[in-house]
């Protein structure tokens, strides 16, 4: 919080003598304001429209994950990682089981992992989209929103075919997925990459060079690297500010290493800049699902290590260990091996990294998530402080906050 | 569990990375243990050395860690381990594309630590988080408030003894004008 005392008033007497000293006025903004990408509330310092200084509050949407979680057995966090940011579920999924499957030391079938690099660069997709749509949105363009949360809506409905939920997925398993690709899925997936094209382009045409919006977005909440890496920036964010740190590239997991994507980077880190990144994420992410769907290999969708999933029912009725197994599973849940590991993936704000402590029983001790808005939004003021009150609508914006893997 | 799995739970590297070995050559007395499960290098220090170590691993062109990516603590009261804290650290270097644990293990009667909050900026809002979670004192920290919770929250919820469906006292609804003041300061 920026010290009051600090602000100069500037004193301000017209020609009739009235003073009209510039001095410092509080104004709340949000918690429930239609800019504010869910709850979150900003105390900002205005002189006359200048921010001069700003206080975020968060934890409105705090609903314990941690806790609930060290008081689960693994398998139930699942579906809890659905709600950390719910805009792409899947890249939560991923994330979690990929980590508890560093702590057991397994990897998961090729098969499986060409499946979740697809939904998950559909997750971060979708996850562009509402950002810059809500973004164009509140700042006029009308019709880009309409336009992306159309081409959301073509995806979402691929995440419907393959896990049955559009949010709340609850998809991925240790050592797998919870089914095989559906029929007909990767010509649906086909066609459906033609049609966001369609819109990007489309889309692009009406942003990209748009006079209007660039005065908006353009040279509004610079940030330079020294201060992105310190305040811990990853994601969108950091490449904006000309930084190519991208967990995909730097710490390659799962296949992202057999495929070719170019990492895009901007210059001075403005709003304009991490528009242009985040659209050119897009179509990197249309490259990597056309070459993992190319790529895809045959074989199973499930490891076969043994107490990792439900054994088959012939095997529960057939013979004892496959009952045991069954009955262990049921009564005591995964048992991952004592240990602790952190495994960070990219998520669609940035490092979502999955800090686990096991003591190898079948309740967790930790369960961490690093909530890669979290340092966004604790750079806010940093980033709003020299502007105007209507800067804070684009810069926030893009911040892309998610409240739900912000407050946890 | 099958044979496979349970030889990899062995598998604790017993030789020092080139981090631990860095670490331990520069801070003699501040390494306590170490070992890289898994692969992640983590290295347990001394309470009274974190600072330095810390300001080594920004500062140092051999460590050059430009970013603190992560920071929360660990409650091993049912692990029956003691001390009850241990303070958890991830650090990532882009320079030299590594990765870095440290971990700082607290007496729960003494679960204070110096705040490096001045090392990197987004270290400011992580202390608070682990404040508001575990109740750690972050020692020079200039405003260690709540974050997640709300200011009259008693208890700190991630800790093992803080029972799961432990109620808190309904506040009294609160008055505009007792929260912040609108209009011009004077």
């Amino acid at each position: 919080m920026t010290d009051m005392s600090a602000i100069q008033s500037q004193t301000d007497v017209n020609s009739s003598g009235e003073d009209f000293s510039a001095s410092v006025m509080s104004i709340e903004i949000g918690p429930a304001h239609p800019a504010m990408h869910g709850i979150v509330r900003f105390t900002t310092h205005l002189d006359g429209e200048l921010i001069v200084g700003m206080d975020p509050e968060i934890g409105y949407l705090h609903r314990g994950f941690e806790k609930e979680s060290e008081n689960s057995k693994w398998i139930q966090i699942i579906p809890y990682t659905d709600r950390l940011n719910y805009v792409s579920p899947l890249l939560n999924n991923i994330g979690f089981s990929m980590a508890v499957e560093k702590l057991y030391g397994i990897e998961a079938p090729r098969r499986a992992e060409f499946t979740r690099v697809i939904m998950g660069e559909i997750s971060r997709i979708t996850d562009h989209l509402t950002c810059l749509g809500a973004v164009a949105m509140e700042i006029g363009a009308f019709t880009f929103f309409l336009w992306f949360i159309k081409a959301r809506e073509y995806l979402w409905e691929l995440v419907e075919e393959m896990t049955g939920a559009r949010l709340t997925t609850n998809w991925t398993r240790f050592g797998g997925n919870a089914n095989d690709l559906p029929d007909g899925f990767l010509s649906d997936l086909a066609d459906r990459l033609v049609k966001l094209k369609d819109v990007m382009s489309e889309c692009d045409k009406l942003l990209t060079r748009n006079k209007i919006f660039i005065d908006r977005v353009k040279d509004v909440g610079s940030f330079s690297k020294e201060d992105a890496l310190s305040f811990g920036f990853t994601g969108p964010l950091l490449r904006a500010c000309g930084i190519p740190y991208d967990v995909r590239r730097a710490d390659p997991y799962s296949v992202y290493d057999e495929l070719d994507f170019e990492i895009p980077v901007g210059s001075v880190g403005d709003c304009f800049d991490r528009f242009l990144v985040r659209m050119e994420e897009i179509r990197q992410s249309i490259l990597i699902i056309e070459q993992a769907a190319d790529k895809m290999p045959e074989g199973p969708f499930m490891t076969d290590e043994r107490m990792m999933h439900y054994p088959d029912k012939k095997d529960v009725y057939g013979n004892i260990e496959g009952l045991i197994d069954h009955f262990k599973l049921v009564m005591e849940g995964h048992q991952p091996p004592a240990g602790e590991i952190y495994m960070p993936v990219e998520g669609g704000n940035g490092e979502m990294g999955f800090y686990l402590v096991s003591d190898g029983g079948g309740d967790p001790v930790r369960v961490r998530m690093r909530p890669p808005c979290f340092n966004l939004v604790a750079a806010m003021p940093a980033m709003t402080v020299g502007h105007y009150v209507a800067d804070i609508v684009p810069i926030f914006g893009s911040v892309n906050m998610i409240g739900g893997e912000l407050d946890r | 569990m099958s044979d496979e799995i349970s030889t990899k739970e062995t598998e604790v590297s017993p030789e020092a990375g080139e981090l631990t070995t860095l670490l331990q050559d520069e801070f003699p007395d501040a390494v306590t243990e170490f070992h890289a499960h898994r692969g992640d290098e983590t290295v347990v220090i001394e309470r009274d050395a974190f600072e330095s170590v810390c300001r080594f691993l920004r500062d140092d062109s051999r460590c050059s860690f430009e970013i603190m990516m992560d920071l929360t603590a660990v409650d091993r009261l049912e692990m029956k381990e003691t001390p009850r804290f241990e303070m958890v650290y991830h650090f990532k270097s882009l320079t030299h594309a590594r990765r870095l644990r440290l971990k700082v293990r607290l007496a729960e009667d003494d679960c204070k630590i110096a705040s490096i909050h001045h090392l990197w900026k987004a270290v400011d809002w992580y202390e608070r988080e682990c404040f508001d979670m575990f109740g750690i004192q972050f020692e020079g920290h200039p405003d260690l408030r709540r974050i997640l919770m709300y200011e009259e929250f008693e208890g700190h919820p991630l800790r093992k003894d803080y029972p799961i469906d432990k109620q808190q006292p309904l506040l009294e609804l609160k008055e505009v004008e007792e929260r912040h003041t609108y209009g011009r300061h004077t």
